[in-house]
């Protein structure tokens, strides 16, 4: 029968798949100006390409430093370096997270009051959008060059992070549990610790480990402004053109980033 | 009977707990304080009590902004842009084979090449972007190449790691029946593994690009191009009005990508 | 057709999902597979393609033997074998279309695939397996917008076009209501009834097998305890089978239907006109 009705009507024999922007107008406008816009920005980029072929000479000698990386020579300096990295990574995001429980709980909506929430907001946007680089040029400046600058730094920046997620934490917790308390006539405090602390104490010491993770990637590359830690030895590794050391020190961050990512995943396993 | 409950004090853990709890809360403040005393043992305290005059100093010298310093900046902030999205366009060509590489269910070999795989996308995670412009810049000279590059080393590990947990986390129901029809392997992966990701990618890259555009700012502050090389010129001429203008700009170019990253994303998901 | 021989399958936890299961599908013959969960039917209908590679036995598809294939073998055995999912497991992201197309992967290269430029036969021959179940409207949409059923048409459809030599049908209806489940089921019947097709179907309903194939074997712990007529399909068998329970419901609900709505539900028989049965399949099936 059907075979029958295979021969009366005749199926199509081409398909395309249907376009994803629809609009052909619109199609056309976009792929034109991606290519226009890929096409002039590409040219635009100037490349000595005598210098890149110098350079090459450099980069096998840098991969070569990375084969035979030289950890002794300058290891004075970066046990000094990491010393200062570790310390302010450490202390940073013990007095950030500090910071970051109050404003986060101001940040949040369902249990700050309107003026409260403005603040904190405010000082979320502020901490977010600098950068971590701007804001320790600008530390270095005022407070001198070292660690201290790098630890204001990161304890800010981390103020940004966490107090952030803490606050959409606390506005996406479980209304009833919080409700329940309330009705049981406790006062504000007595809400905070019963109603919502137990629900985000779990992601929030994640998120403290997870910071601290950041803290020191972010460590090592303030040092570059003056801002102390592993940083500054680095940049200065790469400056006398040591690149074996500099090889042997960015081998000390993978290994301390692995080992600190490794770690916390573990705690955070453990909390839960 | 009731005497004994009544006289029994509800806690909430048990002593041994609160004890351990306690000892864990002493340990923490007590490294806390250890490492602030290694921290400071240089820092030299004059200048930190000196801070709020000298906040006070720069500030006077920042305002007024120099506005008539804008059109200077018009080829850095194209610089930028180019090293962000050229940045991120580069490392989704390296990064697309890492992620399905090290993915579990599309490494051809869990064992040998996944680890490997691992390894890159945890080098590259490591290091931020503005050490990958030092380096680069050391090797291939100054300018946006290098910034593209460092941004491009940077994001891999970043777009690798993201895209190759949503490649584990697809649907393998829509694997296995693409496989009965007797696809070959990178069939498989076209029809039934790509649709799948197809969104979680779009995304990823979109926040990535905003990340980037964030960090290209101030890659100029070792040489490789954007933004960074007029607010290291300014700096080291102590013109301080430039420097806010540079600043300024920064924020506004960091808000806008934000936005625009928000924006996109919404409409793709 | 299709002859297992002592086929069996251990798993790496060690958990025994077949043992020495033996049983031969003639051309044209549909199978319902019926037992208990965890009783091996969807392990058994995946080591005939080797989606999961049997242990010990032997599958042979004609004269092949499947367990002994290369990869590229295995590939072009494959594609002479139809699967109908369970949960469709159609790629939700892409159109109906391509769903179908991917059908025929097995027989166009990578790049063609890609290109989604697949040879004027097998989009003609899609096209008509999609108005033969009634889809013929959706062929632009993505699968993730269709309903339930219509997703395992397109299921079907895309089996079909791989121009299979033999169906696998993994619980077609486990996510259907009940009367989409008689739809989809005499769909897939009369298709193989039009063709010659043989089949194999997963199905944990009884009385749904009962309804719509004439072969029935009945799976427990990875061995096979019944073989045989549906009719023959008694309290004792079901016992034997699931376990000890008080069957007289589900054998009446059975013959019920069979009795009941006979002009109706029953599958057609051939003096059925099909396209009736087609058209009435459309109108109840689109909405």
């Amino acid at each position: 029968m059907t075979a029958v009705a295979a021969t009366e009507t005749r199926f199509a024999q081409t398909w395309s798949r249907p376009p994803f922007i629809k609009r052909r107008g619109l199609r056309w406008t976009l792929y034109g100006g991606a290519l226009v816009y890929l096409i002039t920005a590409i040219s635009s980029v100037e490349v000595n390409w005598v210098r890149v072929w110098e350079g090459l000479d450099r980069g096998l000698r840098f991969i070569k430093g990375f084969l035979v990386p030289d950890f002794t020579s300058r290891w004075g300096d970066i046990v000094i370096g990491m010393q200062e990295s570790l310390t302010m990574t450490v202390t940073s995001t013990v007095v950030g997270v500090a910071i970051s429980v109050p404003i986060g709980i101001g940040a949040a909506r369902n249990i700050a009051p309107l003026p409260v929430y403005a603040v904190c907001r405010a000082i979320v946007a502020l901490s977010r959008s600098f950068q971590e680089i701007i804001v320790a040029i600008l530390f270095v400046v005022m407070f001198g060059f070292g660690p201290f600058a790098g630890f204001l730094t990161l304890s800010f920046a981390t103020i940004g992070f966490l107090a952030k997620l803490l606050a959409e934490d606390i506005e996406d917790i479980d209304e009833s549990q919080a409700e329940a308390i309330r009705a049981t006539g406790a006062g504000w405090w007595q809400i905070v610790n019963y109603g919502i602390q137990p629900q985000v104490m779990p992601r929030l010491i994640g998120l403290s480990l997870y910071r601290l993770d950041i803290n020191f990637r972010e460590s090592s590359v303030i040092g570059i402004v003056g801002a102390g830690g592993i940083g500054a030895t680095l940049n200065t590794a790469m400056d006398r053109y040591e690149y074996d050391s500099a090889a042997a020190i960015l081998m000390l961050i993978i290994v301390i980033v692995m080992a600190a990512e490794y770690l916390s995943g573990f705690v955070r396993k453990w909390v839960q | 009977m009731t005497d004994a409950a009544s006289t029994t004090v509800w806690r909430k853990r048990t002593t041994s707990r609160e004890l351990a709890m306690w000892a864990g809360w002493l340990v923490l403040v007590a490294f806390f304080v250890f490492c602030w005393q290694v921290m400071t043992q240089t820092t030299i305290w004059a200048f930190v009590t000196d801070a709020p005059q000298q906040a006070a100093d720069i500030g006077s010298r920042m305002v007024p902004p120099r506005w008539e310093y804008i059109p200077h900046l018009i080829k850095p902030m194209w610089d930028t842009l180019n090293i962000a999205t050229l940045g991120t366009l580069l490392a989704i060509v390296m990064a697309v084979p890492v992620a399905f590489l090290a993915a579990r269910n599309t490494s051809p070999s869990v064992r040998f090449v996944r680890p490997l795989a691992l390894l890159i996308i945890v080098s590259s995670r490591s290091i931020n972007s503005l050490i990958w412009a030092l380096l680069l810049v050391a090797i291939i000279g100054p300018g946006v190449l290098a910034g593209i590059v460092a941004i491009a080393l940077r994001s891999i590990g970043f777009v690798a790691k993201l895209l190759y947990e949503a490649i584990e986390e697809i649907d393998a129901s829509q694997v296995e029946a693409v496989t009965a029809t007797g696809a070959s392997r990178s069939q498989v992966v076209d029809y039934a593994v790509v649709p799948q990701i197809l969104p979680a990618f779009a995304g990823i890259t979109v926040f990535r690009w905003d990340i980037n555009i964030r960090e290209s700012t101030v890659l100029g502050l070792v040489g490789a191009g954007g933004l960074g090389l007029r607010l290291q010129e300014s700096m080291n001429t102590l013109a301080w009005p430039q420097v806010t203008v540079i600043f300024l700009l920064i924020l506004v170019t960091v808000l806008l990508s934000e936005w625009v990253s928000a924006r996109v994303r919404h409409a793709i998901i | 057709m299709l002859r297992l021989n002592d086929l069996t399958k251990v798993y790496a936890t060690g958990d025994r999902a077949l043992s020495g299961v033996t049983f031969t599908v003639e051309p044209g013959q549909v199978v319902g597979l019926i037992g208990p969960s965890g009783a091996g039917k969807s392990t058994l209908i995946r080591c005939v393609n080797r989606l999961i590679e049997p242990t010990s036995g032997q599958v042979f598809l004609g004269d092949i033997d499947v367990t002994k294939l290369s990869r590229r073998g295995l590939r072009q055995v494959r594609r002479r074998i139809g699967m109908i999912f369970q949960e469709y497991a159609l790629v939700e992201r892409l159109t109906v279309m391509e769903n179908v197309l991917s059908g025929r992967l097995g027989y166009v290269g990578f790049w063609r695939s890609f290109f989604r430029r697949f040879p004027p036969e097998a989009v003609e021959k899609a096209y008509r397996l999609l108005d033969r179940v009634g889809l013929s409207d959706q062929v632009d949409k993505r699968a993730d917008a269709l309903s339930g059923g219509q997703r395992q048409r397109v299921g079907i459809a895309r089996a079909l076009e791989q121009d299979p030599d033999l169906l696998l049908v993994d619980e077609p209806t486990a996510s259907l209501d009940p009367k989409t489940s008689r739809q989809i089921m005499r769909l897939i019947v009369e298709i193989c009834d039009e063709s010659g097709l043989p089949a194999i179907i997963n199905i944990h309903d009884v009385a749904l097998a009962q309804q719509f194939v004439r072969r029935i074997i009945g799976l427990q712990a990875g061995v096979v305890v019944f073989d045989g007529n549906p009719a023959d399909l008694d309290a004792e068998v079901l016992t034997r089978i699931y376990g000890e329970e008080d069957w007289s419901a589900t054998i009446r609900k059975a013959d019920d239907e069979e009795s009941g709505d006979a002009g109706d539900d029953v599958l057609p028989k051939t003096s059925d006109p099909v396209s009736e049965v087609i058209d009435r399949e459309r109108l109840a099936g689109l909405t």
